[in-house]
């Protein structure tokens, strides 16, 4: 076997320490090292997406990658979407609301590429939003109310933010 | 699924990285994206015993204008030649192409470097680096040396990079005023490789004749085919649609492909000659622009 290696990554905004031997992909190290079961493994060829999540700001298919790679970075994983006092970020109640899911499966990593699109692009035309989850599959909704939920997040996002600038204009 | 155990290496520098190769020779990979490495370890297809982990050597991460060249250093990813201004403003057959690649998060990671250093006929840059005279840099224990993109691709998952080599750097000429290429790619579903895939690019002269073209065909072959048949009827010539007609059927002459999954042979075969005629046509409607 080789030789372990010590890693430090920041998942959740957490500092995680581990040795892990090289040949441990990402997704496992998430999932079993440190029981973060949101992120799925899918197809595991990467293909489908279930897996992505958001390193250093940019989504990644964790089945297709090495923890090791990930020494010094920050991830971003399903469970840490929602405010530590339990309320559901806009995308999760985006998807709640419009019927984004039905089996949950490609869900986490939905979420996921649709969290590092609104990001990048907060108010996406519909085949921006199409294009942006194009790498995870879905086999239950037929992308429609995905799509449908992610227009809502974004609406919801854009108001919250406009709100914002509304009331920093009143309070100066 | 697990891949088989390897010993990572993580080089600062290039010169590290090289003695690490010289150290290990053919036991050794490079990791760069990983994107096909990976999934390859998986399936225990490649197993590498020593893994050189190059992401952390710092300067190799570029997309400039310098020298005659536009030059893309080897550990661009392809999310940043899709995001670069500079290249979607004079080289959009390079954004054709990345736009093509995989999905999202692969091209977060996938390198253009890699994309060419892997070998592999059925990626999508090998065919446009031939349409558009690219050159790459490998740095070796010998120092650098250049070589001709139509040079690089020696066989089936073979390139001209020998074993103590990193592709550090590709060349690609600056675009020509009146010059425009494309990229057409038939894709069962996005992340899929190409049934088939044509790359042309083109300059103009003043009278609006051909008079610089390049064709690259990807996944008709053992490896990416430049077609020089068809190139060499249409310099000179107006791109009209009878010329773009020729030129295509040329260029479907020269493809190789072998009947798989995606289709038979001959199916390919006339899909090379409707997707050379569409990245044609894009092409020189871009260069008369």
């Amino acid at each position: 076997m080789a030789k372990k290696q010590l890693i430090t990554v920041k998942v959740n905004g957490r500092e995680r320490e581990a040795a892990v031997e090289p040949r441990l992909l990402l997704v496992h190290f998430i999932r079993e090292s440190l029981q973060l079961t949101g992120t799925h493994i899918g197809c595991d060829t990467s293909h489908c997406g279930a897996c992505t999540v958001v390193l250093n700001g940019k989504t990644v298919k964790s089945c297709t990658m090495f923890a090791v790679q990930a020494d010094g970075a920050e991830i971003l994983t399903v469970e840490g979407l929602a405010s530590s006092a339990g309320q559901l970020h806009a995308l999760q109640e985006g998807f709640k609301q419009e019927h984004g899911l039905q089996c949950g499966f490609c869900t986490p990593g939905m979420l996921m590429s649709s969290y590092a699109l609104l990001h990048n692009n907060p108010n996406p035309s519909e085949e921006e939003i199409r294009r942006g989850i194009s790498g995870n599959l879905c086999r239950c909704t037929g992308y429609q109310n995905i799509v449908g939920a992610v227009q809502y997040a974004a609406a919801k996002m854009g108001k919250a933010e406009s709100e914002a600038h509304v009331a920093e204009g009143v309070a100066q | 699924m697990i891949p088989p155990a390897f010993e990572y290496l993580r080089p600062k520098t290039i010169p590290e990285a090289i003695t690490l190769l010289q150290q290990h020779g053919e036991d050794a990979k490079i990791l760069s994206g990983g994107q096909s490495l990976i999934p390859m370890m998986k399936l225990r297809i490649a197993r590498p015993a020593y893994l050189i982990d190059i992401n952390r050597i710092s300067g190799l991460s570029y997309i400039k204008e310098e020298d005659g060249f536009l030059k893309i250093g080897g550990l661009t990813r392809e999310a940043e030649l899709e995001a670069s201004s500079l290249v979607r403003a004079k080289y959009p057959i390079l954004i054709d192409t990345a736009h093509v690649i995989a999905d999202p998060q692969v091209r977060n990671l996938a390198t253009v470097a890699g994309n060419l250093a892997h070998g592999d006929p059925a990626n999508d840059h090998p065919a446009t680096m031939l349409a558009l005279d690219a050159q790459v840099v490998a740095t070796g224990s010998r120092g650098e040396r250049v070589i001709a993109i139509e040079d690089f691709f020696l066989s089936l998952f073979s390139t001209a990079l020998q074993p103590d080599e990193i592709l550090t750097e590709i060349r690609i000429p600056l675009a020509l005023p009146h010059s425009g290429g494309a990229y057409f790619k038939l894709e069962r579903k996005v992340g899929d490789f190409a049934t088939a895939a044509v790359a042309a690019q083109v300059t103009l002269d003043r009278s609006g004749a051909v008079q610089k073209v390049g064709i690259g065909l990807t996944n008709v072959g053992p490896t990416p085919i430049k077609v020089q048949k068809a190139e060499n009827f249409l310099r000179g010539k107006k791109p009209d649609e009878a010329n773009i007609r020729q030129a295509a059927q040329l260029a479907a002459d020269d493809a190789q492909p072998s009947s798989d999954l995606r289709g038979p042979a001959e199916y390919k075969k006339g899909l090379i000659k409707e997707l050379a005629k569409r990245a044609l046509a894009r092409a020189a409607e871009r260069a008369g622009k």
